[in-house]
């Protein structure tokens, strides 16, 4: 039979003595993950479980450790960003454009109005394809499997969407120093408009299988409760914190990219519950949606890229009969007619650009929370150092909170409510 | 009884032994196929025509995986514990009349193993030993989340037992009789679900629950659990346990039929009569099982103590009351004419009286006054 491991709440054995410490005898030690179903990946829980109930979680990292912000260090400015990009592979488009803010503000360079006016529309469809994400798996942790497939139905309209922008259906390095990489492609505008009209449609359907469901309601209501004190001196941002009603969105707070231009309210509630989470998360939804017409309506003209060519990025990209590559008649320009050019995207290429020396520290709001690029230069080729401080790692901490003396099946709502993403949290 | 009889018997365990195989096969497809309907993609469609053959080959690859055997596990407990779950999956179909029968050879062949003059009894007693198999293999797997997974079926498994029983109490009590064959005869007027409406959502609610489907699905939630309480099995023996479960459905689902539904009942045609109550059997059976598999692709999955909540404090005394009411239904129009009056009031009053006792129970065990 299952040995129930004597071990005490830190993990050390157990003597046997007092009556306390037989009574803790009982406890059962049992890691959820870091292969399990419903553990986002590979975060790894080391539960101790008093029968069903959950004494103690402690939340176990580094089985994704890919060692991205490591390697920023070994490469220029701009390869950074198809590095950074890869971290938190759900808001791909928000890692980037933080690593870009930051290095743009040591460099003291602004985007294009039009680049920034896009840079917003593609973050915010990202948002919604994060939420879906979150909504599809947390509807299946729960058991509501429909709702899996919807949700990823959904999300795949949208990577197609940023498969016609940007070429790929994630790490898709579109954001870059000094812009974007290349303009919105002929018919993207009238998709994401027709999109974005079939969605509120789509929000209201998963609302009615899910808000008024009484078994989602009970399973969500009252669990993972973390209340708004605790939240803050515990670091956590986002939804989470947002759900305890503390209206803290950074897109209000420390507007980047233009966001003050747009319109849009920052959904709070109170109960500090997964129900909360989730409510919080289908009206963000909803204001992204308003958020990207609103900046389809009143997208600037212009280039998307800064102008001056010791810093832009040379080469132009566009779209061939295979995809997107590389423009033939810029590869024909720096190959026969220019040996300026060729020296200069040479030099650009392989070289990359000097950045100042300096740190700065550019916070954006991702789906998940404060996603912060600490970043630091020396003046040389290549970053000194990018930190992050990623949303999905610094919310962890809040599982232990919300699961304690709860039973485990709450657990797994609480962890799918705090939506963590691995790639994020071990980068 | 002469050999012929013998003979027929036996060609019948084994028509029976080998539908039930088939018909797990085309149920694992066919729910495969609605949920995937229901979810908008396409589901099998590779194995034989419209994927149908996906199960067959799915236990065949079982069939020749290797079987792993964990080196914690208690070993003859673990290797018994998949058959402990499918002989009694399989026996208590054994009662259930599955169409009117036919004549062969000069003599009447009934389309039923056995009818026994308990034959209800039989299909609880079956059905409560279903959970020892669960129960072993989640303890004897000698791991932690099966050993979870087995701590919760039987406590659901036992509770919801009750109810399915107060369910089938009250078709008893209305029908008179504990014989299948009888409780299907007595539905030649009117299905029993029409006067027994609470007993049949009891019993469904209750059957649901005892055949882990969902949403009441806990011993395996496997977002929870992993897999539950068979985690730790693998190859032919993890077949078995899938087996056990798909034939606890459809055997759940043909009992409700028989109880409830009428049934292999409904309309006869000159061309081939013994096959019209087959036919009709088999297709309220279906549609049942539609019901389930549509259930499950709709609600999310309670959680545990809510589960047993709702089976002790909804579900059981719901049953009892219904159970109650089901006697005052059966005894009243005999007494009627004797002091018909005292009577009426008297049960009135004693029905009032548990109402108001139950009441709170139920307001309690509904609004959730659990933090």
């Amino acid at each position: 039979m299952a040995e129930a491991i004597p071990r005490d709440i830190e993990g050390a054995e157990v003597g046997r003595g007092t009556t306390a410490q037989r009574l803790r005898d009982d406890l059962m030690v049992v890691n959820m993950g870091p292969q399990h179903p419903s553990t986002h990946g590979v975060l790894r829980l080391l539960l101790t479980l008093d029968g069903e109930t959950v004494v103690d979680l402690k939340p176990i990292v580094g089985y994704l450790h890919t060692g991205i912000e490591k390697n920023t260090e070994y490469r220029t400015w701009q390869q950074g960003v198809t590095f950074v990009t890869r971290a938190d592979y759900l808001s791909p488009f928000f890692n980037e454009l933080a690593y870009c803010l930051s290095v743009e503000r040591l460099l003291g360079i602004e985007a294009p109005p039009r680049a920034m006016a896009i840079r917003v529309l593609v973050c915010e469809l990202n948002r919604i394809a994060s939420h879906l994400v979150w909504l599809a798996t947390s509807g299946l942790e729960l058991g509501a499997i429909s709702m899996m497939l919807y949700g990823f139905r959904e999300r795949e309209r949208l990577l197609d969407i940023f498969e016609l922008v940007s070429g790929l259906r994630m790490n898709h390095a579109y954001i870059r120093i000094g812009g974007l990489v290349m303009d919105l492609p002929e018919g993207a505008e009238d998709q994401i408009r027709a999109y974005l009209k079939e969605l509120p449609h789509r929000f209201d359907e998963y609302e009615n299988l899910l808000t008024g469901n009484p078994i989602w309601r009970e399973r969500n209501r009252g669990v993972g409760i973390l209340d708004a004190a605790t939240a803050e001196s515990l670091g956590v941002t986002g939804p989470l914190l947002r759900a305890a009603g503390v209206g803290r969105d950074l897109r209000k707070d420390e507007p980047c990219s233009g966001y003050e231009r747009y319109e849009f309210d920052v959904p709070t509630r109170t109960e500090a519950d997964c129900f909360a989470r989730y409510e919080v998360r289908v009206a963000e939804m909803r204001e992204s949606v308003k958020i990207c017409e609103q900046v389809l309506d009143s997208l600037p003209g212009g280039p998307v890229m800064i102008e001056d060519p010791k810093l832009r990025w040379p080469a132009r990209l566009s779209v061939g009969p295979d995809g997107i590559g590389n423009d033939e008649a810029y590869v024909r320009h720096i190959m026969e007619d220019s040996m300026e050019a060729l020296i200069n995207h040479f030099k650009l290429v392989t070289q990359g650009i000097r950045v100042p020396a300096g740190e700065v520290y550019t916070p954006v709001e991702s789906p998940r929370g404060e996603l912060g690029y600490y970043v630091v230069s020396d003046g040389g080729i290549r970053p000194y150092r990018v930190r992050m401080r990623d949303p999905s790692f610094c919310n962890l901490p809040a599982l232990p909170v919300m699961a304690r003396g709860r039973l485990m099946a709450d657990v797994v709502a609480a962890v799918a409510s705090a939506d963590p993403v691995m790639g994020g949290v071990d980068r | 009884m002469d050999w012929l009889d013998w003979v027929l018997l036996a060609a019948r365990v084994v028509l029976v032994f080998g539908a039930l195989i088939v018909s797990v096969m085309l149920a694992v497809w066919a729910e495969r196929k609605i949920v995937a309907d229901m979810q908008t993609r396409l589901g099998p469609r590779r194995a034989g025509p419209f994927g149908m053959l996906i199960t067959l080959a799915d236990g065949i690859k079982l069939f020749f995986k290797e079987g792993i055997t964990p080196t914690q596990v208690e070993r003859p407990v673990y290797i018994l514990a998949p058959v402990l779950s499918l002989v009694p999956a399989f026996l208590a179909f054994a009662v259930v009349p599955f169409g009117a029968g036919v004549e062969l050879f000069g003599r009447r062949v009934p389309f039923q193993l056995a009818d026994l003059n308990i034959g209800i009894l039989w299909v609880l007693a079956m059905g409560s030993l279903a959970v020892y198999g669960v129960v072993l293999a989640g303890w004897s797997s000698g791991s932690a989340y099966p050993l979870l997974g087995g701590i919760r079926s039987s406590a659901q498994m036992i509770s919801y037992e009750i109810g399915i029983a107060l369910g089938v109490v009250a078709v008893l009590m209305y029908s008179g009789t504990m014989r299948m064959s009888e409780i299907v005869a007595a539905q030649d007027r009117i299905w029993n679900i029409v006067p027994q409406f609470p007993a049949f959502l009891i019993f469904v609610t209750a059957a649901l629950a005892e055949t882990n489907r969902p949403p009441f699905d806990l011993p395996e939630a496997e977002t929870e659990l992993v897999a539950g309480y068979f985690t730790e099995y693998s190859g032919i023996r993890f077949a078995m346990f899938y087996l056990a479960e798909y034939i606890h459905t459809i055997t759940v689902a043909a009992v409700a039929v028989t109880l409830f539904l009428g049934g292999w009942r409904g309309p006869v045609f000159d061309f081939l009569p013994w096959l019209w109550p087959l036919l009709w059997f088999v297709l309220k059976v279906v549609a049942l099982i539609f019901v389930f598999v549509w259930v499950r692709a709709t609600i999310p999955r309670f959680r545990y103590d809510r589960l047993m909540s709702f089976g002790w404090k909804v579900l059981i005394p719901w049953g009892l009351v219904w159970v109650l009411a089901t006697g005052a239904i059966v005894v009243l129009p005999e007494e009627i004419g004797r002091d018909a009056l005292v009577r009426w009031v008297a049960i009135g009053a004693g029905v009032t009286l548990l109402l108001s006792l139950i009441a709170p129970l139920l307001t309690r065990g509904r609004a959730g006054t659990r933090p």
